[in-house]
C-alpha cells in the first residue's frame, strides 16, 4: 500500500453544448482556478499535473501541450492520460498513484473536452476508437454499442421501458439542483418515451448529451493536505478493469469475465473492506451514459439484485434522500464533456464528502463512490471516505 | 447559478481528409483471404482450447500463442442486436452512413466469442435474441470484411412462435 491520499480541492467549468466564449486553454483555466480556490492554494503549491482528453474530438494530438498555460503545468511534470471515456477516472487514478508513491505532495488531475470542436460528429470520433479491420463498418459509436448491451438486458429481464425512463427523470430533476449541470430542464416519462429512436432500444432522451467543459481535482498526501481549505476526502480504493480489444469478445461473447463493472466493484470493495455496498456506500456518482446502463449498473455494483435495477429506481431508493442516492449531480446523462466526465464523477463524490453539495447535497455522507466507463466497456471505480 | 455564455466569438473550421491504411496482420490477412473463398477462419488455443473469430495470435484468455486455424460453418446464433437510426458520418467514407440498418452479435457455431456484423433483416420486429443466422457472401470478393454481405435469418420453427411487439 502507498501513502494515504486525499482530495483537497475540486473545480468545474460552466458546461454547455458549445463553449464558443472560450478557447481550449481558457476553458481549462476556468476549472483549474476554481479547484485552486476550493483548496485555498495557488499553482505554485501543485507539484505535478496529470491531464487528459479524448483527442480525436478536437483533432489535436499534443493534448498535453495545448492546455499548459491553463493547467499551470509549465516547467513541471505534466503527463497525459487518454483512455477514451475512462479518461477522467483514469486521470484520478493516475494522480492517486503518483501521490500514493510519496514522490509528490500535491498533484492536480485535469480532464477536458471541447466536444463542439468535432462539429456535431461525436459518433464518428467514437467509431474511430474501434478496430478498423472487423468492427468499424457496423458500429455506430457509443450509442449502438450501448444499445447492443441494453437489448440483451431488456430482453433477458423484460424491463418495462417506463422504468428506464425514470432514470432520466431522476437525473434531470437532480441536474436542476446542480449549477454546473448542462441539461437542467426536467423531463417526464412520457417525453422520454416519445423522443426519437437513435438505436433500438435507446431513444434520444435515454442518452447522455455532448458537452464542452473541464474539471480539475487536487490530490495530496497527508502533509500536502494540511495547508488546504475544507475537509479532505480520503481515497479508500481504486480499481481499473480493462476489457478485451474487440466488442465481439465482450459480454455474451466474453471468454473471461463477462462484466468489468462487477469485477472492478469486487476489487474496490475488497480494498475498502466493504461487504454490504448498499448499506455502506452513502452516495454514488456512476458514469451511466444511458438509462438502461444505469439500471444494469445498480445491479452490477451490488446495490440491488439482478434484474431489479428498474424497480430499485422506481422505489425512489436512488434519489437524493433515498437509500443510496445515485448521481445527485444529474450525472453523465445531463453533462458529458467526455475527457472530463469521469473526473467530474470523482469531483462530485468528493464534494459530497466535503459537504459542499448545496442543493444537491445528500445527507450524512461518509463514504462515496465514483465510477468511470469507456472503451470497449471497461470500468473504473474510486471509493472516497471522510475517514483517513 | 450558471454563468451566461458571453457573446459568440469567432471560430476557425478545418475540413481536412486524413487518409489511413491499417495492417490486418498475419492472422487477419489469412482470415480475409479465406473470406474470398467463402470460408470463416478462427484460431484455436492449444493450451486452453478457446476458439476465437476473427483469428488472432494471442489467446485472449491465457495469453499463449494460438497456432491452430479452424474453419467454422457460416452459421450461428444471434446474441444481441440493434437497429441504427441515428445519422452520422462514416469515418471510412467521409459520407453519411446509410440508415436505418440492423446489426448484431453473432456466435458462430463452434466459436467461443461473438462476431459483430450486419443483418439482412431490416424489420426489427422480426429480430430477436436466439435467431439462427447464416452468412451470405458478396458475389465479388476482395479480401475485406465486407466480403460478407450480411447474415440471413434461417427459416425455423422457433421463429413462428414469435409474437410481434412494438419496437419502433
Amino acid at each position: 500500500m502507498g501513502y494515504p491520499v486525499a482530495i483537497i480541492g475540486t473545480g468545474q467549468t460552466y458546461h454547455c453544448s458549445r463553449r464558443q466564449d472560450v478557447s481550449i486553454p481558457e476553458m481549462i483555466r476556468e476549472a483549474v482556478d476554481r479547484a485552486l480556490a476550493n483548496a485555498g492554494l495557488s499553482n505554485r503549491d501543485v507539484d505535478a499535473v496529470i491531464i487528459g482528453n479524448m483527442e480525436h474530438f478536437e483533432g489535436i494530438n499534443l493534448s498535453d501541450l495545448w492546455p499548459v498555460e491553463g493547467s499551470g503545468a509549465f516547467g513541471k511534470p505534466g503527463m497525459k492520460v487518454a483512455t477514451g471515456g475512462c479518461t477522467g477516472s483514469s486521470l484520478a487514478i493516475a494522480a492517486y498513484y503518483v501521490v500514493a508513491s510519496g514522490l509528490y505532495n500535491r498533484v492536480m488531475a485535469v480532464g477536458w473536452e471541447m466536444l463542439s470542436a468535432s462539429a456535431g460528429e461525436t459518433t464518428t470520433g467514437i467509431v474511430t476508437a474501434f478496430d478498423p479491420i472487423y468492427e468499424r463498418s457496423t458500429l455506430a459509436g457509443a450509442i449502438s454499442a450501448l444499445a447492443i448491451v441494453a437489448c440483451e438486458y431488456v430482453e433477458k429481464y423484460k424491463i418495462p421501458l417506463e422504468q428506464a425512463a425514470l432514470a432520466m427523470v431522476k437525473a434531470r430533476a437532480n441536474a436542476a439542483r446542480n449549477p454546473h449541470a448542462h441539461l437542467r430542464k426536467p423531463v417526464t416519462v412520457e417525453e422520454v418515451l416519445a423522443s426519437p429512436m437513435l438505436s433500438y432500444p435507446i431513444r434520444l432522451l435515454d442518452m447522455c448529451p455532448t458537452s464542452d467543459g473541464a474539471c480539475a481535482v487536487i490530490f495530496a498526501t497527508e502533509e500536502g493536505a494540511r495547508k488546504s481549505a475544507g475537509r479532505p476526502a480520503w481515497v479508500q480504493a481504486v480499481a481499473s478493469c480493462h476489457n478485451h480489444t474487440y466488442l465481439g469478445d465482450t459480454f455474451s461473447g466474453s471468454v473471461t469475465y463477462k462484466n468489468t463493472l462487477q469485477e472492478a466493484a469486487r476489487l474496490a470493495y475488497k480494498q475498502a473492506g466493504i461487504t454490504r455496498p448498499q448499506a455502506e456506500i452513502d452516495v454514488a456518482e456512476i458514469y451511466s451514459p444511458c438509462t438502461y446502463a444505469e439500471l444494469q449498473w445498480l445491479e452490477d455494483l451490488g446495490f440491488c439484485g439482478p434484474g431489479e435495477g428498474g424497480r430499485f429506481v422506481e422505489s425512489g431508493a436512488t434519489e437524493i434522500g433515498g437509500k443510496i442516492p445515485v448521481n445527485p449531480s444529474g450525472g453523465v446523462m445531463c453533462t458529458n464533456p467526455i475527457g472530463a466526465t469521469g473526473l467530474i464523477r470523482v469531483a462530485e463524490a468528493a464534494i459530497q464528502i466535503r459537504g459542499e453539495g448545496g442543493d444537491r447535497q445528500a445527507p450524512g455522507v461518509r463514504t462515496a463512490m465514483a465510477t468511470g466507463f469507456g472503451g470497449s466497456f471497461w470500468n473504473e471505480i474510486l471509493i472516497l471516505s471522510s475517514q483517513r | 447559478m450558471p454563468e451566461k455564455t458571453r457573446e459568440e466569438q469567432l471560430t476557425v473550421s478545418a475540413n481536412s481528409a486524413l487518409p489511413y491504411r491499417y495492417s490486418a496482420g498475419q492472422y487477419g490477412s489469412r482470415f480475409l483471404e479465406a473470406l474470398k473463398n467463402k470460408k470463416i477462419l478462427a484460431s484455436r488455443c492449444g493450451a486452453c482450447d478457446l476458439v476465437l473469430v476473427p483469428p488472432r495470435i494471442i489467446c485472449a484468455r491465457c495469453f499463449k500463442k494460438m497456432e491452430e486455424f479452424v474453419e467454422l460453418p457460416p452459421t450461428g446464433v444471434l446474441t444481441s442486436y440493434t437497429q441504427v437510426t441515428l445519422p452520422f458520418i462514416d469515418p471510412f467514407t467521409g459520407e453519411p452512413r446509410p440508415i436505418p440498418y440492423c446489426y448484431g452479435m453473432i456466435k458462430f457455431d463452434g466459436a467461443d466469442n461473438t462476431f459483430q456484423f450486419f443483418l439482412e433483416e431490416t424489420d426489427i420486429r422480426k429480430i430477436h435474441i436466439g435467431l439462427r443466422l447464416r452468412a451470405v457472401f458478396q458475389e465479388k470478393r476482395e479480401g475485406n470484411i465486407r466480403d460478407i454481405l450480411f447474415f440471413r435469418t434461417e427459416k425455423s420453427k422457433r421463429m413462428s412462435k414469435r409474437t410481434s411487439k412494438s419496437k419502433a
